[in-house]
């Protein structure tokens, strides 16, 4: 029945996550970058947003300028990335380390910056949740469709391309760096901008929201296309999976929580979580060998597979 | 169309692994020139693929196409000029999307991408009968990843991609040399039959002798990083591989007994 009564709150709150996870997503899997700005980027978003809600600004254009705000930090991270040469995952370190205190200095030197559903209006809160799992689909629907026309544009093609393989994309004409900040930047954004939405469902923005960000996401991303995968492996079913892998992984989180975990060790089990679903396929193919021979890739026969 | 004049490129300098790859080395190509080039391991053949597609800059020289110095031109700027395949058949395509959006990036080689739809209906028709003319039944399969296909085929698709928009010069780095003796006969094959047909300025390296006395109306062989034969028109057509051997032995001097073995008949 606990959880029953829990599960609105879980879904909620498990679609904002999952907003985000789409944002990871276009970095980890659609320009092949693990991009560590995301811890920093959401909370970024979070601060941005309660800060311009609290001093008075409409929560539409408090939205907006904390989403441009996480297009600024990916945007940050590649230009550190592509134009001084350093390894993206460092990039995205530093961006972050950054991060912290651009985010205490936007919150005023505090750690906390609390907004109130009585007073401002939001687009969604914890009060009232039914609600807030409407917004929330909303808003998930807008931007994965969003993301579908403009990653089947001419421009977004060559995104997909340049994590795809960057020799090919560079043979062809693209500006893989360019790809790369521009990619950065939307992924950072669509953080952010859950980042906004997470500030005002639980009407508080804080400098620690977002730690461990970066692996809730690949949780719900592992989570989302290991059953989206098998039902049709394309752009829009991934993308619903990731968000649906959010929701699955809030649930199970606040499921737990239920058990009687203790909450100090729900990052252990975000990790835990991660590390499995990494692991899984180098430990299938390292240890449990398929004793099929797998035939050579490279030397096959023109007419293929079909038609040998 | 393309000309090269007196380029140089040392990796590792100052190293005890320093290795000069191109010493010096001038070419001019005729527009419509198909050109084979030929040499042992570590001759610079794919060093000077390289540096015409602008991978890395010369450390002197100049390179320009059709008049316009590319030297010092970005990898992905210089793309418009060129079509590129490469020995790796896993190289030239995006292996996650699928064959039709392949093309459809390369068919904006050169061209501003724009915010508009980047596979058309009438673009999946133009693909269509594109692939037809490969003969591999890949026509039928525009939605399938490329991935998923062989490395023939992978190979065969790269070939249509940097050929798509006529390139003002197509570098084949040993593009049949992965592949197995059939498929690599069929890509060579088909390559043969788009260059001759769109009389595209080419340069193709290959290790297989045979093919370079073969195919082409111009064969040069490198060698220390310099070409060192340069044979053109009717005595290219007599060329034999004894004629070739002998030739490359009087270049190539001590040498030759060690790289000898790198080249096939």
């Amino acid at each position: 029945m606990a959880f029953l009564n829990a599960l609105p709150g879980a879904i909620a709150e498990g679609l904002i996550w999952g907003l985000m996870a789409i944002g990871v997503y276009i970095s980890y899997k659609v320009l092949d970058i693990a991009d560590l700005t995301v811890d920093g980027s959401i909370c970024t978003g979070a601060c941005v947003c309660a800060v311009l809600i609290a001093s008075g600004w409409g929560v539409v254009p408090a939205v907006l300028v904390a989403m441009l705000a996480g297009i600024l930090t990916g945007v940050i991270t590649g230009l550190l990335h592509t134009v001084l040469g350093i390894p993206s995952i460092l990039a995205g370190i530093l961006t972050q380390l950054m991060l912290y205190s651009a985010n205490l200095t936007i919150l005023g030197g505090k750690s906390l910056a609390t907004i109130d559903p009585r007073v401002n209006q939001l687009l969604l809160n914890m009060s009232d949740n039914p609600m807030a799992i409407v917004v929330m689909i909303a808003i998930v629907a807008v931007v994965i469709i969003a993301l579908w026309l403009f990653f089947y544009t001419e421009i977004g093609l060559t995104l997909k391309s340049t994590g795809d393989n960057p020799d090919m994309s560079r043979a062809q004409g693209a500006n893989v760096n360019r790809n790369k900040v521009i990619g950065l930047g939307i992924s950072n954004g669509i953080v952010a901008l859950a980042g906004a939405l997470l500030a005002q469902y639980k009407g508080s923005a804080n400098i620690n929201d977002g730690r461990g960000a970066i692996v809730i996401g690949l949780a719900a991303i592992f989570i989302g296309l290991s059953v989206s995968l098998k039902i049709k492996p394309n752009f829009v079913v991934s993308l619903i999976g990731v968000a649906a892998g959010g929701v699955i992984y809030y649930i199970v989180y606040n499921f737990v929580i239920l058990l009687g975990l203790k909450t100090d060790f729900l990052k252990m089990l975000s990790a835990i979580i991660v590390t499995i679903f990494l692991a899984v396929p180098y430990v299938k193919s390292t240890y449990f060998k398929s004793k099929k021979a797998v035939p050579p890739i490279v030397t096959s026969q023109i007419g293929g597979d079909g038609d040998a | 169309m393309l000309k090269i004049t007196n380029l140089q490129k040392t990796f590792n300098p100052g190293t005890v692994n320093a290795k000069t790859a191109l010493s010096g080395l001038n070419l001019t190509l005729e527009d419509g020139d198909f050109v084979t080039v030929i040499g042992g391991n570590g001759a610079g053949k794919s060093t000077l693929l390289n540096a015409i597609a602008g991978v890395w800059k010369p450390d002197y020289g100049t390179i320009e196409l059709d008049g316009i110095d590319v030297t010092n031109m970005p990898e992905h700027k210089r793309a418009q000029f060129l079509g590129r395949v490469f020995q790796d058949p896993m190289k030239g395509t995006a292996p996650d999307m699928e064959i039709a959006e392949n093309l459809a990036i390369a068919s904006k080689r050169g061209i501003r991408r724009r915010l508009v739809r980047g596979v058309k209906k009438a673009d999946r028709k133009q693909y269509k009968e594109l692939l037809a003319k490969l003969e591999l039944g890949l026509e039928d399969r525009l939605s399938t990843k490329v991935g998923l296909l062989s490395g023939g085929q992978r190979q065969a698709v790269t070939l249509l991609m940097a050929t798509l928009n006529r390139p003002k010069l197509l570098l084949l780095d040993e593009h049949t040399a992965a592949l197995d003796p059939k498929t690599a006969s069929k890509v060579l094959y088909l390559t043969n039959k788009i260059v001759s047909e769109s009389k595209l300025t080419t340069l193709m390296i290959t290790h297989n002798m045979h093919d370079a006395i073969e195919y082409g109306n111009r064969l040069i062989m490198m060698h220390e990083g310099n070409i060192v034969v340069d044979v053109r028109g009717e005595e290219k057509r007599k060329l034999t591989i004894e004629q070739l051997l002998n030739l490359f032995e009087a270049s190539g001097g001590s040498k030759f007994a060690s790289d000898k073995v790198l080249l096939s008949k």
